[in-house]
């Protein structure tokens, strides 16, 4: 019992501090860094500790390309004056910002970073999935809830109120309207959102995040990996939009539209209040991006990896794996001839570092199987999971950064006359598919 | 009975509601070059819109008049200070008017050549900025980019970027500088790129045409009756171009368009703008190529300052050089009306002059000054976030609005 309750804790710590929190903070950097790259520029980089002056030259010892400036920002956001405007809600707006933070962190109570970890031995089924033959223990996420995804929606509606509580308590017009904005906006793409995922729930049949992420691992037609992305296309594509709208980031950031309502709710807020602010906008992305690779990218599933390791349909596929990777991260090598182009560089050589894994694994691989230990499994599909979020994070990233914002109307138009419809089109169609299976 | 009736009288009558009344501005983050709206809502919907202006006065015409006519140049820089070239070249061009003064050939080139320059870093802030507040943060560092290289070429002209006093009457400060057409053909194909850049992220961009089409619209003949010049004139389809309609410089011996649209709305703005920077393009490619040695500045003792070995060495050198300087260039008495093709549109000087070395009195058509007259027009009625590209498209200059 007490061991059960450290370890919640332990997970707890860990998801919150290490992946929402640090990462969130991460993300204020790498999204200066990543729009930098996109806009030709430098971005970052002239934050140091050590300077020292050194004859007439101010010498910078230590720089970490940039990195400080996390540092620096969070120190500025701790030290900045905190101003409470004049005939605010005290109460009110002080608390708004912890009411945006809490369901942004509390969503990630039910993100399942890996499968449950199966103390004994695993017995794999004909369709691959797998039964753990002892006590399996739900590690990988802080809870392991049958409702999840519900869980999502409730939490997702929750995060209306402190955007319309922030702006309402800072007796600002441009904040009013920033409130106004939002709470419209969310309220409105939570229909879409809730409906477009139904499909998914309705081929899976659980509600449960960790067995949806389970049955992604069955393959269709005997090939295809049946990850969301490939059953519920469209599904996906309204998903993703929704989920961006309710986060507030461009091209739906109107409640925040700094050109007609300055800040919108934010207008008001200084200090470490706008930081909070802030920050839990960046973590809400590193959430969206990990509950659309959990429903929609197969979340911790690698391809054909199953419990006891590799199951090709054919043995060919090792070679094919290893060809895309090379090719890929040859691509990317080669096209990234800046010395900004570094991180891009460093991608490419990790997939052609795994291309070299699979080519390796095509020589010793017998009929398209290839046995692994359970916990390479494991770190394997952690792996996946981290890499599918940050490819979330970076498609997001380049959609915030490449697009102009709509008008109010415009997102209004788009959320109830175009992917409402589409949404119950993609359930109807799911649906007709769904009967004579089931039937 | 009775209370159904009750009922149904107290469903169809409307909720209470009063018009909200918004200060927009003078230090908004939209109302760039400080201007003010104080804008009645309803809702997100704009009812009405008042315009004030004067946030940026800084008495221009006051001043001008107790400067020499060569002292107003600085001055004029800080009228559109994003094409400050344009300026210097109009008031050159309208006092030379009533000299009677003819300039020599290649400074009518030079002029054209750093007009478009002018221009199209005019135009090319517009449409960054208008990008930038849209949203577009992206296209906004590519077209600034494009604004960057051509400061950068002026700066080695005039010496300034911005503030460039480089015109003067009857010629020029400096001729142009060794290798500038060479230095131009190398950066006119990246200033293509940077075009062709900012084309690719926003001119089929579904977003941004919604934001943009339709929005802003003002019909030809209120453009003509509120005195619209410029691109915000050709985009409702008027072909009124000083450039084309009264060549001045040496407008008359290149070949372009007359870019034009047809809605009148913010995005065929947006579009004329974009076009007329590849015109300025080939514009400056024919003056470069037609352009022959030679003087820049007119002979006349009367308005060119003498070289200074004969300031130095001769008592009629000196006494010229005194006179010009302290007395300033005696323009005969007389009132005329200058007028070139600036950023915003028709830019016009009207001078009048007491036949002393002094202006008696400048006036200065500010082309974005009527065309904020018709701001209110294209907003009323629409949504509040259609202020931002409509106010981007206008291109209001603080400096030049409020002189």
């Amino acid at each position: 019992m007490l061991a059960d309750t450290v370890i919640i804790l332990v997970k707890i710590l860990v998801i919150l501090l290490g992946i929402a929190l640090t990462a969130g903070a991460l993300l204020t950097f790498v999204e200066r860094k990543q729009s930098a790259w996109i806009q030709n520029r430098v971005g970052p980089n002239r934050a140091n500790i050590f300077g020292h002056i050194r004859g007439d030259k101010f010498k910078d010892s230590i720089k970490l390309g940039g990195l400080l400036h996390l540092a620096a920002d969070g120190l500025k956001m701790l030290l900045k004056e905190d101003i409470i405007p004049k005939g605010a809600n005290r109460v009110l707006h002080t608390a708004a910002p912890a009411i945006v933070l809490f369901p942004v962190l509390v969503g990630f109570a039910i993100i399942p970073w890996a499968d449950h970890w199966c103390a004994g031995g695993l017995t794999l089924l004909v369709n691959h999935r797998d039964v753990c033959l002892s006590e399996s223990h739900n590690l990988f996420s802080i809870a392991d809830l049958d409702v999840g995804f519900l869980f999502v929606f409730a939490i997702a509606s929750l995060s209306v109120y402190g955007g319309a509580i922030a702006g309402w308590s800072s007796n600002n017009k441009f904040s009013f309207f920033g409130g106004l904005r939002a709470s419209s906006q969310m309220v409105s793409y939570e229909v879409p959102m809730g409906l477009s995922v139904l499909g998914i729930v309705m081929i899976f049949g659980t509600l449960n995040l960790n067995e949806i992420v389970r049955a992604q691992g069955d393959l269709l037609f005997g090939v295809l990996p049946a990850w969301g992305i490939f059953v519920q296309p469209l599904g996906f594509i309204i998903f993703l939009t929704a989920m961006i709208a309710e986060n507030k980031r461009a091209p739906f950031d109107c409640p925040e539209g700094e050109s007609e309502i300055v800040s919108g709710y934010m207008t008001e807020y200084s200090g470490l209040k706008f930081g909070i602010l802030q920050l839990s906008e960046f973590i809400a992305v590193i959430f969206i991006a990990s509950i659309v690779s959990v429903l929609f990218l197969g979340g911790w599933q690698v391809p054909y990896l199953y419990g006891d390791g590799f199951h090709m349909p054919h043995s060919a596929f090792f070679p094919l794996f290893a060809l895309l990777f090379f090719v890929v991260g040859g691509y990317l090598i080669a096209v990234g001839v800046r010395r900004e182009q570094m991180l891009q560089k460093i991608a490419g050589g990790l997939l052609v570092v795994l291309g070299l894994v699979y080519a390796v694994m095509s020589t010793t691989q017998a009929n398209g199987v290839q046995h692994l230990p359970y916990e390479g499994v494991v770190l394997l599909r952690l792996g996946t999971m981290f890499a599918k979020v940050i490819f979330m994070v970076w498609l997001q990233l380049m959609i915030r950064w490449t697009v102009p914002r709509f008008r109010y109307d415009q997102i209004m138009q788009l959320g109830w006359k175009i992917m409402l419809p589409a949404a119950l089109v993609n359930l109807l169609i799911t649906a007709i598919i769904l009967i004579p299976l089931f039937s | 009975m009775a209370a159904d009736v009750a009922g149904i009288l107290e469903i169809d009558q409307d909720l209470h509601t009063e018009a909200m009344l918004l200060n927009m501005g003078p230090s908004h983050p939209a109302t760039h070059g400080t201007v003010r709206f104080v804008l009645t809502l309803d809702g997100e919907s704009i009812l009405k819109c008042d315009t004030e202006i004067g946030y940026l006065h800084r008495g221009f015409e006051k001043m001008c008049e107790s400067s020499t006519w060569t002292q107003v140049f600085p001055f004029t820089d800080r009228l559109n200070y994003v094409s400050p070239l344009i300026n210097n070249f109009g008031y050159a061009m309208t006092v030379e008017k009533l000299l009677g003064l003819k300039v020599p050939i290649r400074t009518e080139y030079i002029r054209t050549i750093l007009s478009e320059m002018s221009r199209m870093s005019d135009y090319l802030t517009c449409l960054a900025a208008g990008a930038l507040e849209l949203g577009g943060f992206t296209a906004f560092l590519y077209a600034v980019e494009g604004r960057e290289f051509l400061w950068d070429l002026i700066e080695e002209v005039t010496g300034q970027r911005m503030m460039t006093n480089y015109g003067r009457i009857g010629g020029l400060k400096d001729d142009l500088t060794d290798g500038f057409a060479e230095k131009w053909k190398a950066l006119a194909p990246h200033l293509r790129y940077l075009v062709d850049a900012v084309h690719k992220l926003l001119t089929r961009n579904r977003i941004f045409i919604d934001r943009m089409e339709g929005t802003g619209i003002i019909s030809q003949a209120e453009a003509i009756s509120y005195g619209f010049t410029g691109p915000c004139l050709r985009s409702t389809g008027v072909e009124y171009d000083v450039r084309k309609a009264f060549p001045y410089h040496a407008y008359d011996k290149v070949d372009f368009d007359l870019v034009v649209g047809s809605a009148g709305d913010n995005y065929d703005r947006y579009l004329v703008r974009m076009e007329e920077i590849i015109q300025s393009m080939r514009i400056i490619d024919q003056c470069l190529d037609q352009m022959e040695p030679g003087p820049i500045n007119c002979d006349d003792p009367r308005v060119l300052l003498p070289p200074k070995s004969s300031v130095y060495n001769s008592i009629e050198g000196m006494i010229n050089h005194f006179k010009l300087i302290f007395e300033g260039i005696q323009v005969p008495a007389g009132e005329v009306y200058g007028y070139v093709e600036g950023g915003n549109g028709e830019l016009g000087y009207y001078i009048v002059s007491n036949g002393s070395g002094r202006p008696w009195k400048i006036k200065v058509r500010p082309p974005c000054f009527y065309l904020m007259g018709g701001m209110a027009k294209m907003v009323e009625g629409a949504m509040l976030a259609d202020i931002i590209p409509t106010f981007d498209t206008i291109n209001l200059i603080g400096g030049e609005i409020d002189r």
